[in-house]
């Protein structure tokens, strides 16, 4: 048994959509005498013919007017010939698109209403726009009304053409345009004897020739996370499988923050020995080894894992009252994943009621417009057309939707017009004469007493003997300055290491070679920091086991937090990921501090040419002292 | 390639929206009438979370219902060890003396609920409603903001779209999530066969009769019927377009009285 086939009906208001929504109903045997007693009823109460609109316009406020006025959508279960359909009624009004937008968004067809009299109006365009951005390319033309105009054939050619040409502009063509009129019921099931010209199929046809959308079992693998639970014990990560399949022993790999993992079991209740969940299904998993694992994670394979962007640029369908601008702040999500996003540049608005382009100062409401966007870390994210569940996002202002958008392509490269940032008279390679070595950030992460510190001191002193323009930056230094209004908690941490890793960039692109020594337990802090500095990003990986970092405890610290004093420190009450794909690994519990100092300068001159013996007149770092 | 069946996909979505109710409202609790619907919406409670439903679960009583009704209610309880809770609603005596019989039935579930909303503090109440029972039901949203005193602004209904829910209850008010708003009468019955969940025997067959909705017993009315299984109860349903609801008199007091339970905050 097929769900079934979901058709929005949309177009401009009193263009009919309600009346032929009654009169389908009621013309495919599917409304019962019950309910045709009760419309009959309210249209004579209000002295009028037989009101069809009744059936879906069941608010009193939808009905207490010269003509209903849809005001919500609203859904409704039709069969015809054995085949199932939902019809999701949306509102014509100008004011009530949103709502549109809510029944529209599920629909797998569309039918565009069109009054023949009038022709194409304001929201005929909007929602056809908008049907085309929400991908419901299924659409079907009925023009309405011809009992209105004699049932001319003339006028339906031209109406017709017209039509077919706006909806050309778009990108948009239908499948079929049918002449029509829902008050008399022509051309609706059968094709009708007052129009003989019309030699296409009824409406019911058409209809009945859309597909549902196919499910996404043949695309990659995309989870998110919704919650986890604790289950005797086990830790359950819950959510849908938007697309692709993931079978039990998958390698699987977590993003944002990196971390690979197997797929240990995957749960149901009641419980079922089915080893692989399908698109659309929604289950448990749990992970293993053991892993953290939260809302907004997004598992899949990591041969075609999602894009991970900071930056991006989006389409997005305007509803909220308030143009967006540059500066802006929302939140964006993207289901259950969200990520607080700041609009960096707002272009080429498109009026989908005009079709007109207006300028990018005033965008109007229900406009199409590219946003770029920036966010506060890295999302995983897919383009508009590869998978809709991980390229589709809405904008929140607090409680309010104000837009929803696709992302359309990763803006790292391109920076938006008003950042652009100026260019320099001089390019690195003039700077990588000047200081003998190209510029690098060292990144040293590890366990507290893995020996990060130790080892950035000593690389310092080694390099800058050398002649290399070398500077080591010590974590607790930085809290004190550019990072003494932060504290411990999980976002203050991940701020801190931003900072240090933009600055960190900075000093890199003037040709330094910066040596960083921070904890930085988590991976999606550590790539922040690699996008930061790009191809000059080098992670060194500190490894040492917990038992000797303990015993070492250069600062007293794991003293501390085993008594509790400390809170969430690191290695004793909150986890340390280890490092995805470090450059360098340095295993200090079993070498010495010189043995690992000496791979540590041969790591660096081979990565930022820093050769042996430096020239004299290149030094800038004064006098040398060996 | 097609994947599952339609009540595979149906499943998976309401089972979607129970944890995201569970995720992002606190404290909430889900309402049972022990009727086909809300009985289906507790199995697929247990399968959201696994086999323990991790919120109270509460019936508004106005001791009206038919003893068969208490009696699965008791069962089932203890079988599922749910956490139920049975709220007495306010005595008919306090509803408007005014309103016809059915709608001073609907007004003691209203003030039933009010009354458990303000009493336990819950943001989020789970409701087992369906798109097709009632056309004014047809236009309701998964998450649906209710204001303080329970009422429902229709003209003002958040956006839905793709997995976005405004699931955040408004100031002072609560939220009512719709987990079943886009199942049908038959689906129901096809999944309580498929699952093999347990339901009130009045809903077959029994002297000619069977109830279609059970409501309390002073305004539910028994249709004809010969259908004595669950495939039969199906089979009765395709034949026949008669409304569900035709043997509640509260929905058909006035042209109106349905929006107007639900516009004072009627589920």
């Amino acid at each position: 048994m097929e769900r079934p086939v979901r058709i929005a009906v949309a177009g401009h208001i009193d263009h009919g959509k309600s009346t032929l929504i009654g009169r389908l109903l009621h013309e495919t045997g599917n409304l019962s005498k019950e309910r045709f007693a009760e419309i009959e009823l309210a249209s004579r109460k209000r002295n009028g013919p037989i009101e069809w609109a009744y059936v879906t316009d069941a608010l009193q406020a939808e009905r207490d007017r010269v003509t209903p006025m849809t005001i919500d959508t609203s859904r409704i279960w039709l069969t015809w010939r054995g085949k199932k359909f939902q019809i999701i009624d949306a509102p014509g009004h100008r004011e009530f698109v949103q709502n549109m937008v809510t029944g529209a968004s599920e629909a797998d067809g569309a039918l565009l209403v069109v009054d023949a009299v009038e022709g194409a109006r304001e929201q005929t365009r909007c929602h056809a726009y908008v049907l085309r951005l929400l991908g419901v390319n299924q659409l079907v033309l009925a023009l309405n009304k011809f009992d209105a105009l004699g049932y001319d054939r003339d006028r339906f050619e031209s109406l017709a053409a017209s039509c077919k040409s706006e909806l050309a502009a778009m990108g948009f063509a239908a499948l079929a345009t049918v002449p029509i009129s829902a008050r008399e019921g022509e051309n609706l099931v059968e094709r009708s004897a007052v129009m003989p010209w019309y030699t296409g199929p009824a409406l019911m046809e058409v209809l009945a020739a859309i597909q549902p959308r196919a499910k996404e079992v043949n695309d990659p693998l995309r989870l998110r996370v919704q919650d986890v639970y604790e289950v005797d014990g086990r830790v359950i990560a819950v959510g849908r499988v938007d697309s692709g399949v993931l079978a039990l022993g998958d390698q699987v790999v977590l993003l944002p923050r990196g971390t690979n993992a197997v797929v240990d079991s995957i749960d149901r209740w009641p419980s079922s020995a089915e080893a692989i969940a399908r698109a659309g299904e929604s289950i448990g998993v749990t992970l293993g080894p053991p892993t953290t694992v939260e809302r907004g994670d997004v598992i899949a394979h990591s041969e075609d894992a999602p894009k991970l962007e900071q930056q991006f640029r989006s389409i997005c369908f305007w509803i909220g009252e308030t143009p967006p601008s540059a500066g802006a702040r929302f939140n964006a999500q993207f289901g259950p994943v969200t990520t607080a996003v700041t609009v960096t540049s707002v272009r080429n608005p498109l009026d989908t009621e005009s079709l007109a382009a207006v300028g990018d100062g005033a965008v109007p409401r229900y406009a199409i417009v590219e946003v770029y966007l920036c966010a506060t870390e890295l999302v995983p994210l897919d383009f508009h057309g590869e998978l809709s569940a991980t390229s589709r996002f809405v904008l929140m202002n607090g409680g309010e939707l104000v837009a929803c958008g696709f992302v359309d392509a990763a803006v790292s490269a391109e920076p938006p017009e008003n950042l652009t940032p100026k260019a320099h008279l001089l390019s690195g390679g003039d700077r990588q004469r000047r200081n003998g070595h190209t510029g690098a950030v060292i990144w040293m992460t590890g366990l507290p007493g893995a020996g990060k510190s130790t080892l950035a001191m000593a690389l310092e002193r080694k390099l800058f003997d050398a002649g290399a323009n070398v500077f080591a930056i010590d974590g607790d230094r930085v809290r004190q300055g550019l990072n003494g209004d932060l504290g411990f908690s999980a976002k203050d941490r991940s701020e801190n290491v931003r900072r240090v890793a933009e600055a960190a960039a900075l000093f890199a692109e003037m040709g330094a070679i910066v040596i960083a020594a921070l904890i930085s337990p988590q991976e999606r802090d550590r790539a922040v920091a690699r996008r930061a500095a790009g191809r000059r990003f080098h992670e060194i990986f500190i490894d040492c086991d917990l038992e000797t970092c303990e015993r070492r405890d250069p600062k007293g610290l794991y003293k501390r937090a085993r008594a509790a004093e400390i809170a969430d420190f690191t290695g004793v009450s909150a986890a340390y990921e280890r490092p995805f794909a470090p450059e360098l690994v340095l295993d200090t519990a079993h070498s010495g501090v010189e043995q690992s100092v000496a791979r540590l300068v041969e790591y660096v001159r081979r990565v930022t040419g820093l050769e042996e013996e430096k020239p004299l007149e290149l030094s800038l770092s004064g006098q040398r002292t060996s | 390639m097609s994947s599952g069946t339609e009540l595979d996909a149906l499943e998976a979505d309401s089972v979607y929206i129970l944890r995201e109710a569970r995720r992002c409202v606190r404290p909430l609790c889900l309402l049972w009438s022990m009727g086909k619907d809300s009985t289906a919406l507790l199995w697929l409670a247990r399968k959201a979370f696994l086999g323990n439903i991790p919120f109270p679960i509460v019936q508004l009583d106005t001791e009206m219902e038919l003893p068969e009704v208490y009696a699965f209610r008791d069962r089932i309880a203890a079988e599922w060890q749910l956490d139920l809770r049975v709220e007495l609603c306010p005595p008919e005596s306090e509803a408007d003396p005014e309103l016809p019989p059915g709608a001073r039935a609907a007004a003691r579930k209203t003030a039933g609920l009010r009354r458990l909303l303000s009493a336990n503090g819950y943001r989020g109440v789970i409701l087992g409603i369906r798109r097709d029972e009632q056309a004014v039901r047809a236009k309701e949203r998964v998450f649906s903001p209710r204001g303080p005193d329970g009422d429902w602004d229709f003209h003002n209904q958040p956006i839905e779209l793709w997995d976005h829910y405004a699931t955040d209850p408004p100031a002072g008010g609560h939220v009512r999530i719709h987990p079943l708003l886009d199942w049908t009468e038959v689906d129901i019955w096809r999944y309580h066969k498929r699952e093999n969940i347990p339901f009130v025997p009045l809903y077959l067959e029994r002297d000619g009769k069977r109830y279609r909705s059970l409501g309390e017993k002073n305004i539910t009315e028994p249709i004809e019927s010969t259908a004595s299984t669950i495939d039969e109860m199906i089979a009765e349903l395709e034949a026949s377009h008669a409304p569900e609801r035709a043997g509640r008199t509260m929905d058909h007091e006035r042209e109106d009285a349905f929006e107007r339970l639900r516009t004072a905050g009627y589920m």
